[in-house]
């Protein structure tokens, strides 16, 4: 059974961690208020492209490559975090865990294989 | 400190809550104060390397120019620009700052001194910094703006390709260790090499490993020369860009805690973390936090000396070195290395 008490100041430090950054965020705020510093204008609001006004939609389409690349990072990332259990626990699984692992890291290495044929990692 | 405070007169619970309050305060408090040092440093190294002076008005040899600057930019005004999706727009930079500090509960700065010594310590802060894409994600879709979208997406794009490699190479550290718990892989460090050197670095199969961990950190912390996000010359300042006052100076300081973190997993990972380089009995007089600040402090210079000397590399080069050159040599690494421990009889 893991002992969920080590896990608390984790949890008073995430706490403490997103108060300290929310008082700096919303702190100048006032402060700006009350120096007179904050004086907004059209201008100034508008969004920032080289001094014109924007010409088109900043969300526009994108490269589909950014997919490919977090498709393939899900696949690898995935494969990561099955390979942590394995590495502490190899003392225990002996040449069995080992040859299992390797086999299923030889499966994923033909992924990767597979996928730099097809020119997926590639970017022009 | 527990014990402390019940000394007082506290019962237990109170004495724990307060022991810990004050334990998450004396990291982050210094971290912040270190992160502000470390923007120096590095604008020296900078100046030093390219035969400038660097800051050295504010203060005796410039050395309060990160508070002046903090001030000014305190006392700034924060815009929102119309078009942002204000909400998202000012959650970001606290997202990025609260998972910045957030991975240090775990960092254990000498064999006692650590908040939180779980046993998961090294996946905890693997999971913790696979959430530092969030805050850049959602800056540059809730600006509304096309060069901080573009900036976002090359560096969600740059973050995760090498935190894959580095996921590869922890597992190496990990097989040799045989467990996550930092200061048990520190613990397992000593006397490794040779009997004499406290460090994983130095043994042939993992010093590779190292100068791979080296450089995703280089990537994953978008430094020089991997810095795409923020090329000026294209992209302006980046995810920043339509940031102004406190919120824009989170991000720069969510960046240096990361930086400071990546620095510290380097010399805990890899070169012995809070003991002496040497494993020789009167070194172990030095209290362990200042071996460790001490090589924190190194590969920091490191990462300026890289700053001031490396030009900037192309995207596609950039992917090109995650995913065609690091992840298949530290795949095959993690294989090479567990083969290595099984047949020597590491694992008893």
């Amino acid at each position: 059974m893991v002992d969920l008490e080590q896990y608390l100041p984790i949890l008073i430090f995430l706490f403490v961690a997103a108060a300290l950054s929310a008082l700096f965020v919303f702190l100048p705020m006032g402060v700006s208020r009350l120096t007179g510093a904050h004086k907004p204008d059209a201008e100034k609001l508008s969004e920032y492209e080289c001094g014109f006004p924007a010409f088109e939609d900043p969300r526009s389409q994108f490269d589909v490559k950014f997919y490919l690349v977090a498709i393939s990072f899900l696949l690898f990332d995935l494969e990561a975090s099955f390979l942590f259990p394995w590495a502490v626990s190899l003392e225990y699984t002996g040449w069995t865990g080992w040859s299992a692992m390797v086999i299923f890291l030889g499966i994923l290495a033909v992924g990767l294989a597979y996928e730099w044929k097809m020119g997926a990692l590639d970017w022009q | 400190m527990t014990e402390f405070f019940q000394s007082l007169g506290l019962t237990y619970e109170w004495a724990w809550g307060l022991a810990t309050i004050a334990g998450i305060l004396l990291i982050a408090l210094p971290l912040m104060l270190s992160v502000a040092m470390v923007i120096y440093v590095d604008r020296k190294v900078w100046a030093a390397i390219n035969l400038r002076r660097g800051p050295n008005v504010v203060g005796p040899f410039g050395l309060l120019q990160s508070f002046a600057d903090g001030l000014k930019v305190f006392l700034q005004e924060t815009i929102i620009p119309s078009a942002a999706n204000k909400g998202i727009f000012i959650l970001a930079p606290i997202v990025t700052f609260t998972v910045a500090l957030a991975a240090w509960a775990v960092v254990p700065f000498s064999a006692t001194a650590v908040l939180a010594d779980i046993n998961i310590g090294l996946l905890y802060i693997l999971a913790i910094s696979s959430l530092s894409v969030y805050g850049v994600v959602m800056s540059g879709w809730a600006s509304n703006s096309k060069y901080p979208f573009f900036s976002a997406m090359r560096a969600a794009a740059q973050m995760i390709s090498y935190e894959v490699s580095i996921g590869f190479i922890l597992v190496c550290v990990v097989l040799f260790a045989g467990t996550f718990n930092l200061n048990d892989i520190v613990r397992a460090q000593e006397g490794f090499g040779l009997g004499v050197i406290n460090a994983y670095g130095i043994h042939p199969l993992l010093f590779p490993m190292w100068v791979m961990f080296f450089i995703s950190c280089l990537a994953e912390t978008q430094r020089v020369p991997f810095d795409l996000t923020e090329a000026e010359s294209e992209l302006v300042a980046g995810y920043q860009t339509e940031y102004s006052s406190m919120s824009f100076a989170l991000f720069w300081l969510g960046e240096y805690a990361n930086i400071l973190l990546m620095c510290i997993l380097n010399a805990l990972l890899f070169w012995g973390g809070w003991l002496p380089p040497i494993d020789w009995a009167p070194l172990y007089y030095v209290p362990g936090i200042v071996w460790l600040l001490l090589k924190t402090f190194f590969f920091f210079f490191m990462f300026s000396w890289v700053m001031a000397t490396v030009p900037r590399y192309r995207y596609d080069q950039l992917m090109r070195l995650g995913w065609k050159v690091f992840l298949p040599i530290s795949l095959g690494f993690v294989v090479v290395i567990s083969g290595y421990l099984m047949a020597t009889g590491h694992f008893g």
